[in-house]
């Protein structure tokens, strides 16, 4: 096996073309690193970059956005690389989970040809039926009960779970190195999200890919990944192991997100337990980012953007990093 | 997201509805109006008179040459908008009364009278325009007058369901129903606070409709239905046009004539979609 | 939509009898004497056949009961008899009927087709200079008026460069092929007859281009359009997340979804290629149903008239309700019996 790491993200930077010619930039230097069957969880409030940091990888930014930086998959370059090299990736070396099962499929088209098209566009010498029995195998995979009447039948005769299921085996389908799942049980029943969780784990584990998995639901990254990596406002603010960094967090944002985070209601509760709103592309706060929310902000973070460092068992990007576990101790144990 | 540098850029901008085709269309409609008021000043030829050879080809007496009398081809092409603007224009404005009308009360009253306009349009609709116009225009009798009439006949049904769900949607709102709880008339109702706030739609298809009805004009008298020779009218000249097509300049000139009306009009209309269903961009 | 084809299915009849009932008051409301349609000018001096046709077509009777006899009539097939033709309107109509459909329906390839093609494009490249001259293109197609655009593609294509025939399904000098499906490009092809076959095609394509690209852009406007929304949606990502190639993800995933509403679109188109027919046909000596009524128009043959409108309206009915008809086969969640989307 190769040193490279699985995946080497490194100053990655994702701008998207505003109207008058002005650039917003989306991700502003990012740093992530996964490793072999690794699951990593990316957590942020929307608009913080962290889906846009995944596409940038699987080169599907749209049009109007720019990336810059360097994305390593076992050492080889993701970013600016043509199209004919990226479609070898997608799918292949990287399979993709997305946020809503309800519109990832064609309405047109059955399951079975779905899936099986993931597995023929990369091997052209499958033929139709092997690739439609590999579907089959595949749906069974992911626990569709009668997989092989199932592959006939089109996405709007299956429920929402069972959908993301189908989604699943399409990312899988080709035995990839590394799995991106964005917000994979956002759009689904409660019941239903411990399942697709549950289902994910386990192939990650049978399979040994490893997995990025983008929440922002902190819960969901404590109970699955190894490592977490916080972002806010296209940086990620805090990267470390699960257990060390949920334990003790080195950055205020961390702090605040985990304050919020045993309710009924998390996403709401998100936005209520942190005051204020995360800043816009177009006018980003001076200094670091997060200082006009930042309970503990000294004059220092208003004119200069902190690096990230490394702090007790994580790194973060804080000027007062040592002082957060008490300035900010965390209330009763929320994990 | 703060948009504020963003809408600064946007106000200093063109207005949104200024695209190049909306700008070309408005260019050349704006030529044709001019020419329709002021033609007879500055056209080279009298249309109807004998100006030189037959069929001579385009030369720099004859720009576009002369047709199979003799007639200069550019001055009866000039000549021609006189027929067909002010025929499209009394066709829709027609058209849009009467459909108007009929598409309000049938949607303001409702009942019978509903049904009697709204199965008398849907019947209208079921022919291809161009045949029920001239199978009416040929029962009228052939020429001009009574081609506008059938192209109305054809046409009416078009604003009819327009203002009919225009009407159906506006007698709705909150302003109306105070209207009629306050005792207002049902014709007060309907004139003052329904159909004023009706026309948008209707002005907007109507723009759209008058490339349309230049061609349908155009196509009766090419057929021999709309005007009389010598009436220097676009689709009769092309009718000569094609008796001698190997003399390719006669149809030229009253081709681009249509050509140029028709596209300016879909431009505009294209343009004005693009700013009413932004979807469609 | 099942509910509204059988809305449809039920209001056809309807519209039919309405479409005829016009029909007849305008062949009665015409100047001309109806008598004088009906049989012609030359027989209003053969005092029995005046009778006769008195007698067939009710005239002596109420205008209710000469309607109720011209339903009659034209239930057992009769249309009258034209009085330039000298033959009965429905043998004439039928005996001109493929020429019409086969025009129609090549043009209706080409309109389809260049539409399809452009409104991919065309979303494809939005706002590059790809979409906009599609777009001109698609306009210019609309815009320009069938029996001139017609007339100088003859020049061009026929006069000058010499590249295609003249007017005319084939080669004056040429027999018929023989009659199976009453298309020249299929009856010569049945037959075998290799030279024939492409006499008839080199004849068929500037018509069918003229006429097909007047509704290039009705179409290419709508697959744009729709290949906009459709290509803005996750499953188009999905898909080239799995790898799937631009053109793939174009045609198998975008275009398949963004046909279903364009097939409205094509049949919408329908009316306008009937229209279009009419002048096309003239233009190209076309010995179709267009043609005839244009000729019939021209000499105020009214019988024949009366008999194209009620057949064109009807043909039009006829072509919505397929549409409809055909979105519904097309489209896995109409079909009968499956769930709708939860």
């Amino acid at each position: 096996m190769s040193v490279d790491p699985l995946l080497a993200i490194r100053g990655l930077t994702v701008s998207f073309a505003g109207r008058s010619g002005t650039l917003l930039p989306a991700v502003r230097g990012v740093d992530l690193t996964v490793g072999q069957g690794e699951v990593l969880g990316l957590v942020g409030e929307s608009g913080s970059g962290k889906s846009a940091t995944m596409m940038a990888v699987m080169g599907l930014l749209p049009a109007a956005a720019m990336a810059g930086g360097s994305a390593l998959l076992r050492g080889e370059e993701l970013i600016g690389r043509p199209e004919r090299f990226l479609r070898k990736v997608r799918g292949k070396r990287i399979g993709m989970i997305f946020q809503d099962p309800m519109t990832a499929l064609d309405p047109l088209l059955t399951v079975g040809d779905q899936i099986a098209e993931a597995i023929r566009v990369h091997d052209r010498s499958t033929g139709r039926h092997a690739a439609f029995e590999r579907a089959v195998e595949l749906l069974s995979a992911v626990s569709i009960p009668s997989p092989r009447q199932r592959a006939r039948q089109y996405p709007h005769e299956f429920s929402g779970g069972m959908r993301q299921r189908v989604v699943i085996a399409t990312a899988i389908a080709n035995d990839p190195e590394l799995l991106i799942a964005d917000e994979p049980t956002t759009a689904l029943d409660v019941t239903i999200q411990a399942q697709i969780m549950e289902l994910l784990q386990r192939l990650c584990a049978e399979r040994r890919m490893g997995l990025v998995l983008v929440t922002h639901d902190l819960g969901v990254v404590a109970g699955v990944a190894d490592d977490v990596a916080v972002m806010y406002a296209g940086r990620v603010v805090e990267h470390g192991r699960v257990g060390d960094t949920l334990r003790e967090p080195r950055h205020p944002y961390t702090r605040s997100l985990l304050a919020s985070l045993p309710r009924v209601d998390r996403r709401v509760q998100m936005l209520t337990a942190i005051a204020g709103a995360p800043p816009s592309l177009g006018a980003l706060p001076s200094g670091c980012a997060f200082h006009p929310r930042c309970p503990l902000s000294l004059e220092i973070c208003r004119h200069q953007d902190p690096p990230a460092r490394e702090v007790g068992h994580s790194r973060a990007a804080c000027h007062r990093a040592e002082d957060v576990p008490a300035l900010m101790p965390l209330h009763g144990a929320a994990l | 997201m703060s948009d504020v540098p963003l809408q600064a850029a946007r106000r200093m901008a063109l207005p949104s509805w200024a695209t190049a085709p909306v700008v070309a269309g408005g260019a050349i409609a704006l030529f044709w109006v001019v020419t329709l008021f002021t033609v007879h000043w500055w056209a080279p030829y009298d249309p109807t008179a004998l100006a030189g050879m037959r069929f001579s080809p385009p030369s720099a007496e004859f720009w576009l040459g002369t047709d199979a009398l003799g007639r200069d081809v550019l001055s009866r092409s000039l000549y021609g908008v006189r027929q067909s603007l002010p025929i499209a224009v009394a066709v829709i404005a027609s058209s849009v009364v009467i459909g108007a009308l009929l598409g309000a009360l049938a949607g303001y009253i409702g009942g019978l009278a509903d049904e009697l306009v709204m199965r008398a349009a849907d019947v209208t609709l079921s022919f291809p325009p161009i045949l029920l116009a001239m199978a009416v225009t040929a029962a009228l009798g052939p020429g001009l007058r009574n081609a506008a009439i059938a192209m109305v006949i054809v046409w009416w049904p078009i604003y009819a369901r327009l203002m009919r769900a225009q009407v159906l949607s506006i007698r709705e709102r909150e302003h109306v129903e105070a209207a009629i709880a306050s005792g207002a008339t049902p014709s007060r109702v309907l004139f003052r606070h329904i159909l004023p706030l009706c026309w948008s739609p209707i002005i907007v298809n109507a723009t759209m409709d008058f490339g349309q009805i230049v061609l349908l004009a155009a196509s009766l008298s090419f057929i021999g239905l709309g005007a009389v020779p010598p009436t220097p009218e676009w689709g009769q000249m092309i009718s000569e046009g094609a008796l001698h097509f190997y003399r390719w300049w006669i149809a030229a000139g009253p081709g681009m004539a249509i050509l140029t009306v028709v596209l300016a009009f879909n431009f505009l209309g294209d343009g004005l979609r693009d700013v009413l269903d932004p979807r469609s961009r | 939509m099942i509910g509204y084809v059988l809305k449809r299915l039920i209001t056809m009849p309807l519209l039919l009898l309405g479409v005829i009932t016009l029909a007849f008051l305008l062949g009665h409301f015409t100047n001309a004497d109806p008598l004088t349609s009906i049989i012609g000018e030359r027989n209003m001096t053969n005092e029995a056949v005046v009778a006769a046709a008195r007698e067939r077509w009710g005239l002596d009777r109420s205008l209710p009961e000469q309607y109720l006899v011209y339903l009659g009539n034209l239930l057992s097939g009769d249309f009258g008899t034209s009085f330039r033709t000298k033959q009965p309107v429905s043998a004439d109509l039928l005996a001109r009927l493929p020429a019409t459909l086969e025009l129609v329906i090549a043009a209706m390839i080409v309109g389809s087709v260049s539409g399809i093609v452009l409104g991919v494009a065309a979303a494809n490249w939005r706002d590059r200079a790809a979409d906009h001259a599609a777009r001109l293109f698609a306009l210019l197609g609309s815009s320009l008026p069938v029996f001139w655009s017609g007339l100088i593609f003859l020049y061009v294509f026929s006069v000058s460069l010499a590249w295609l025939p003249g007017p005319g399904r084939l080669d004056p000098r040429a027999e018929p092929p023989p009659t199976a499906t009453g298309f020249y490009t299929i009856d010569s092809a049945l037959a075998g007859d290799w030279a024939k076959f492409g006499d008839a095609l080199s004849h068929l394509v500037l018509p069918a281009l003229v006429l097909g690209w007047s509704v290039t852009g009705v179409v290419s406007r709508m697959v744009r359009g729709s290949m906009l929304d459709v290509l803005s949606q996750d499953f188009i990502t999905a898909a080239r997340a799995k790898g799937a190639s631009r053109l793939r993800v174009l045609l198998n995933h975008a275009l398949r979804n963004a046909i279903l509403p364009t097939l409205t679109i094509i049949g919408f188109s329908f009316a306008y290629l009937i229209t279009g027919a009419i002048l096309t046909e003239t233009i190209f000596s076309w010995p179709g149903i267009g043609s005839y009524a244009v000729a019939a128009a021209r000499g105020l043959d009214h019988p024949a008239i009366i008999g194209v409108t009620i057949v064109g309206g009807a043909a039009f009915l006829l072509a919505n309700l397929l549409t409809d008809l055909a979105y519904l086969a097309v489209d896995p969640r109409v079909k009968l019996g499956a769930r709708p989307a939860t």
